[in-house]
């Protein structure tokens, strides 16, 4: 049976449990920096060496960590883009932008356990050579920035930041940005933009890679907030203990965050792939099951911008049998288990690990005319097929939700979407604002041309045409 | 210029630029601690905030029209921020945001913030809070509320004082 | 053969390598490296290479002489590049050509580099349909008022429309209204529901006319250009926005509402408002000049020019133009005012000739007065204009042609030496007569004002000491201009001359680029280009007789004064040659 796993969250909800850095220190907190300080040139077989520093990135590239934010690419590897034969600094940044529609994890630990993410900081920027680094903290995230500002001003205080960090010649320094309400600021080229003081736009890549020519021109990273204290337990564990956590190729534990129809919402820690999304909404330890008499008619399993999964949908799963030969297996969607893998090969993602469950009460046409008015209202407006589909999806979706729709709608909007990801636009953004279209779409198209044919047998009777709506923008 | 920055403020100011080897880069900080001692943001305190960080005053009036909790206009003594965004539209924002217009004497259906005669309250719908596990979330200035039932959110009202 | 005359401002640059890269099926060679906006050596992009290969790729935002955004997509296309094996190594096809794994993406081909072997596909359906996909976006929220759209006929969205557009939109919702004949600034005017938000004029005014005065306000669908409220887009150089604009969004005052541009007869020419000489071309319909835009040269003002130099054209057709050869005040007709004052001319002692010609002057025609002044052994000088200079295109030298006057001797390298030797001679009385070409000299000089109101070049003419009543003491006054002045006023000939948009000739600029230039308009009534009738005089006073063609003028010129060596009318070509001055 799946179980909680509390890596990252081991501490937060205990009771008694403060964000402070005194509470902090007695759970041993900080001991992860002094281990890393303590690590020595190594020499290697060939007569190389290998400096502190590398052996902490090759920890991270050994304990196989995914990026929590969204993408799941390999922080390992992000980290081994970087230009570090530049003579430009390198910059790190933290971002907690945490804006995906159903997320709400990294939140917690902002919260909570702010030193940890801090301890997870310093660390990565000691590995990275890194002096100063920005934590990029959504501006709705007013009483996060306090607490943020306040444990680096403890942390400050104890020598743990600033100049000679606990005599070991490392300079590290970092400050808190407040974001003012942007979904693409979580973009992370965006971010910088937005950092830098200019209009979040992200940038085109090429040429404008975060590793090479990042914040101001100079290498940089960005990790999601989850990552970065990933990265103090792989230190404290060691990479290859920690890849022995979660299941191949998808390492560590993640934190869930779940939202919607479910009895328990709330955020759990699990091993990554060891707990199924049936497991997660059903289980008592989770979400502990839908509302009393309602059926399952949807999962959005990785935040919004990933496709919808149908109750009662099959995936054919790769798996290996009992002589490790590789075999599909039929498998309910709610038996896939949640990892990145698994959702990737059932053509969805679990993104930011954010699972929203809508059961039989949803109107579904209502559920994505909620979701494209935040992409509308979220988009950047920078490149030509996002800034115009986004809004046109918006209103489409606006006239069918308010009994100004057309049977025809269901394949317009498909059309509509269409034109938007895939590599036409300069960041995700194209994708995660078409993806839930095109997949509810797919998967019920049924209801949105029921919706429209109901308007259009309605107006047949006043004899009207269908009205221009203005949509809402705030 | 009409717009006068208070010694406490320009020190504020001073402290957030010294965080950026950029003098631009605390542009948005800088916003925020202006709208935070006087509410919003005036086009005089666009021309301050450029000449404070040698930019020109559309660099400044660029970033101001995009981020929504930037304000061009001062806004009720209370902000009540409700999220519509999906987790908390299914549990039950909408006729949270609703409750409030109509226990507050203003239009739910109307688009963007509102305002009370008052001057009192603002109410608008924002975008998800990161809190959906605890929906429907909302603010009050940078006070935040989970679970709001209706009648929590009487309560809420009625300790604005 | 002498020469200092280059096509080249600047010495060959040492050879890029070249690699091989097949667009559309066709191999084709290029460089790796090529100038970017700003002249730097970069990685070529896709959309440089493809315009190697004349394989057109439609775009918005993208400009050679602009930073790349890469934000409207229309470039986007597909693309390969050799698979890599196991070691790392390309695979090779049986055929010897290398296995191509094409991205499962597109790319736009503004911004992304080139690489050895790479395909790029231009022409899929894939491609069509992501161009027939981005021109739908632009245009649904876009007006449909090109009949009334001043860049209806150059603009980049209707001509995107005949090759990747619907006959019919299937919008139905209702459109995002944007402000519109929103007052810019003094020479410009927005309309935001037109623009396509490409940020070609930000990019503009803020990298290349270093001033930041443009941005985007507000957010995603409702983004829209504009000033910071209260301040005024008024620097000299913002009518260039028009020109980079690929749709009716910004449009000149000057010229919204004037004409129809599909209408306009375009005439390669040089600005002459000051001694940059920016390649423009004039737009021009039945006579009549409507506005000038500048022309690419990389030697001279790579794409743009000031307002200034733009709007300062309407002097060419004003009602005090000269139209009428006069003779003491009496019309005369040219072949009798030129008979009469080569006699006169013919007859001058030695010495007694003053000229003083314009630096406005074409080389042809300077050539042609150095030529009078040898004969009659004249002194002779030109008057400087001085002005304000900017750090992009503007000089502070507001003549035209002053490297001209100065290589074909009409004054010294320090214009206007011999002023005060003219003004002895005059009031001594050894200087009987005294000819001069496009100067208003009773004004004798002002500073540090406007010499014409009506002219936006604030130009300043230098003092000097030709006052009218000196000028009164002349036997013979000959004067040769475009409007009538107080010069004019007392001349006993007055010859109507030419402005440059109704001849041709060349100009040499500040740097020494000899630049020609075509005829846009005819000359009104009488008037006359200077070359033709100075070729008359000359003929007349000296007996020589020379070509009566634009072109033998200038390759004689060529072959007489040093500088121009090696030059010849044909070869100058469009952009013009750099000479040492």
């Amino acid at each position: 049976m799946a179980q909680e796993y509390k890596l990252i969250l081991k501490h937060a909800d205990e009771a008694g449990y403060t964000p402070d850095i005194e509470c902090y220190l007695r759970h041993g907190g900080y001991d992860t920096l002094k281990k890393a300080f303590a690590f020595q040139t190594k020499t290697l077989a060939e007569g190389k060496t290998q400096t502190p520093q590398e052996q902490l990135r090759q920890e991270v590239m050994t304990s196989g960590l995914r990026g929590r934010g969204g993408a799941g690419f390999s922080c390992g590897l992000k980290w081994s883009f970087v230009d570090r034969k530049s003579g430009k600094p390198i910059y790190l940044i933290c971002n907690a932008d945490e804006s995906e529609p159903g997320t709400f994890k990294d939140r917690q630990i902002i919260h909570k356990d702010p030193h940890q993410l801090i301890e997870g900081m310093i660390i990565s920027c000691f590995a990275n050579d890194v002096k100063l680094a920005y934590i990029y903290i959504r501006g709705e995230m007013p009483e996060g920035a306090k607490i943020l500002n306040a444990a680096l001003k403890e942390a400050r205080a104890k020598g743990f930041l600033g100049k000679n960090i606990l005599g070991s010649g490392f300079d590290c320094e970092i400050h808190v940005h407040r974001g003012a309400g942007a979904y693409i600021c979580g973009e992370e080229t965006g971010l910088i933009e937005s950092l830098e003081g200019k209009r979040p736009y992200p940038r085109i890549k090429p040429p404008y890679f975060p590793a090479v020519l990042g914040l101001w021109m100079c290498p940089t990273i960005v990790n999601n907030v989850e990552t970065l204290c990933n990265v103090k337990h792989i230190v404290a564990m060691g990479g290859a203990e920690f890849a022995k956590l979660g299941t191949p190729n998808n390492t560590g534990t993640r934190i869930v965050s779940l939202s919607g129809h479910v009895k328990k919402p709330g955020y759990y820690e699990i091993e990554v792939g060891k707990a199924t999304l049936r497991e997660l909404i059903e289980d008592s330890k989770f979400g502990g099951g839908l509302r009393d008499g309602r059926k399952l008619k949807a999962i959005i399993p990785g935040g919004s911008s990933s496709k919808v999964l149908k109750a009662g949908e099959k995936f054919k799963l790769k798996k290996k049998d009992a002589e490790g030969k590789d075999i599909l297996v039929e498998t309910d969607m709610l038996d896939l288990p949640y990892d990145f893998d698994s959702l990737a090969q059932a053509g969805t993602m679990s993104g930011s690990s954010a699972i929203i469950v809508m059961d039989d009460s949803v109107d579904i046409v209502g559920a994505l005319a909620n979701l494209s008015e935040f992409y509308a209202h979220e988009s950047c407006g920078q490149c030509t097929p996002c800034r115009e589909g986004s809004l046109w999806m918006n209103k489409t979706l606006h006239r069918l939700t308010h009994g100004e729709g057309r049977a025809q709608d269901a394949d317009y909007l498909v059309k509509i979407a269409d034109n938007i990801p895939g590599g036409r636009t300069i960041c995700a953004f194209g994708e995660a604002c078409s993806w839930p279209v095109q997949s509810f779409l797919a998967k019920f198209k049924d209801d949105f041309v029921a919706k429209g044919k109901a308007d259009e047998e309605r107006r047949a009777k006043e004899t009207s045409e269908p009205k221009k709506l203005e949509v809402a923008h705030h | 210029m009409s717009f006068q920055a208070t010694p406490e403020l320009e020190a504020e100011v001073n402290e957030l630029i010294s965080h950026y080897p950029v003098k631009r880069a605390a542009s948005l900080m800088v916003l925020h601690a202006i709208q935070e001692k006087f509410g919003w943001i005036s086009s005089d305190a666009v021309q301050w905030t450029a000449k404070k960080l040698e930019l020109q005053p559309i660099n400044v009036f660029e970033i101001l029209t995009f981020y929504p909790m930037l304000r061009q206009e001062p806004q009720g003594k209370y902000a009540i921020k409700v999220c519509r965004t999906l987790s908390c539209a299914l549990g039950g924002a909408y006729e949270l945001h609703h409750h409030f217009c109509e226990k507050l004497g203003l239009d739910a259906h109307k688009h963007g913030p509102q305002t009370t005669k008052d001057g009192k309250f603002t109410v608008e719908f924002v975008e998800c809070l990161a809190s959906c596990g605890t929906a429907p979330v909302m603010m009050v200035g940078e006070k935040f509320y989970e679970g709001v039932s209706h009648k929590k959110a009487d309560e809420i009202v009625a300790g604005c004082k | 053969m002498s020469t200092a005359a280059t096509t080249e401002t600047k010495t060959a640059a040492p050879a890029i390598e070249k690699i091989k890269v097949k667009i559309d099926g066709r191999e084709i060679e290029v460089p790796r490296l090529t100038a970017d906006w700003s002249g730097k050596l970069t990685p070529m992009t896709m959309i440089q290479a493809c315009e190697l290969a004349k394989t057109d790729v439609p775009h918005y935002c993208w400009h050679p002489k602009l930073p790349v955004v890469g934000n409207c997509r229309m470039c986007l296309v597909e693309f390969g590049t050799p698979a890599l094996g196991p070691d790392r190594k390309p695979v090779i096809n049986p055929d010897g050509t290398f296995k191509i794994a094409k991205s499962p993406r597109p790319a736009i081909a503004c911004a992304t580099p080139i690489s050895p072997g790479m395909e790029i596909y231009t022409k899929t359906p894939a491609v069509k349909q992501m161009r027939e996909g981005v021109l739908e976006s632009l245009l649904i929220n876009h007006p449909l008022d090109c009949p009334i759209c001043d860049q209806a006929g150059e603009c980049k969205l209707q001509e995107y429309s005949v090759d990747y557009g619907q006959s019919a939109s299937r919008f139905v919702e209702a459109k995002v209204h944007k402000p519109k004949a929103v007052d810019l600034g003094p020479r410009i005017m927005l309309d935001a529901e037109r623009c396509i938000l490409c940020t070609r004029c930000i990019r503009f005014t803020r990298d290349i006319a270093k001033d930041d005065a443009l941005g985007i306000i507000n957010r995603g669908s409702y983004n829209t250009i504009a000033t910071f409220p209260g301040m005024p887009f008024d620097n000299n150089y913002t009518l260039n926005t028009v020109d980079v604009c690929p749709v009716g969004a910004l449009t000149s005052k000057d010229f919204r509402f004037q004409m129809r541009a599909w209408f306009l007869k375009e005439t390669k020419s040089v600005c002459t408002s000051c001694a940059t000489g920016c390649s423009v071309l004039f737009g021009s319909r039945e006579e009549k000049i409507y506005r000038y835009t500048p022309r690419d040269n990389d030697a001279v003002n790579a794409s743009w020019m000031c307002d200034a130099g733009r709007l300062n054209y309407k002097w060419i057709a004003r009602a005090d133009r000269l139209k009428d050869v006069l003779v003491r005040g009496q019309k005369s007709t040219w072949t009798a005012a030129l008979n009469e004052l080569s006699d006169k001319l013919k007859k001058a002692p030695v010495g007694s000739v003053a000229i003083i010609a314009s630096a406005r002057q074409t080389n042809e025609e300077l050539w042609l007065i150095s030529k009078l002044k040898a004969k009659l052994g004249a002194i002779s000088d030109s008057i400087a204009r001085v002005g304000d200079a900017d750090k992009l295109l503007v000089s502070a030298d507001k003549n035209s042609n002053t490297n001209g006057a100065r290589l074909t001797g009409i004054c010294f390298t320090e214009m206007g030496v011999n002023l005060q030797p003219i003004t002895d001679g005059i009031e001594s009385g050894k200087i009987k007569t005294l000819i001069v070409f496009g100067e208003n000299i009773a004004k004798h000089g002002v500073n540090k004002e406007k010499l014409r109101d009506s002219e936006t070049v604030g130009e300043v003419v230098t003092e000097h000491s030709l006052t009218p009543e000196l000028l009164a003491k002349l036997e013979t006054l000959v004067v040769s201009d475009i409007h009538a002045n107080e010069t004019t006023k007392l001349a006993h000939f007055v010859l109507p001359g030419a402005t440059h948009a109704e001849k041709r000739g060349s100009f040499t600029n500040g740097k020494g680029r000899v630049q020609k230039f075509m005829k846009a308009v005819e000359a009104p009534g009488d008037a006359r280009a200077e070359w033709e009738f100075l070729h008359d005089l000359v003929h007349n006073v000296t007996g020589q007789n020379g070509f009566v063609t634009i072109e033998g003028l200038f390759n004689q010129m060529a072959k007489e004064v040093p500088a121009f060596s090696g030059l010849t009318w044909q070869a100058i070509g469009d952009t013009g040659v750099t000479v040492q001055i």
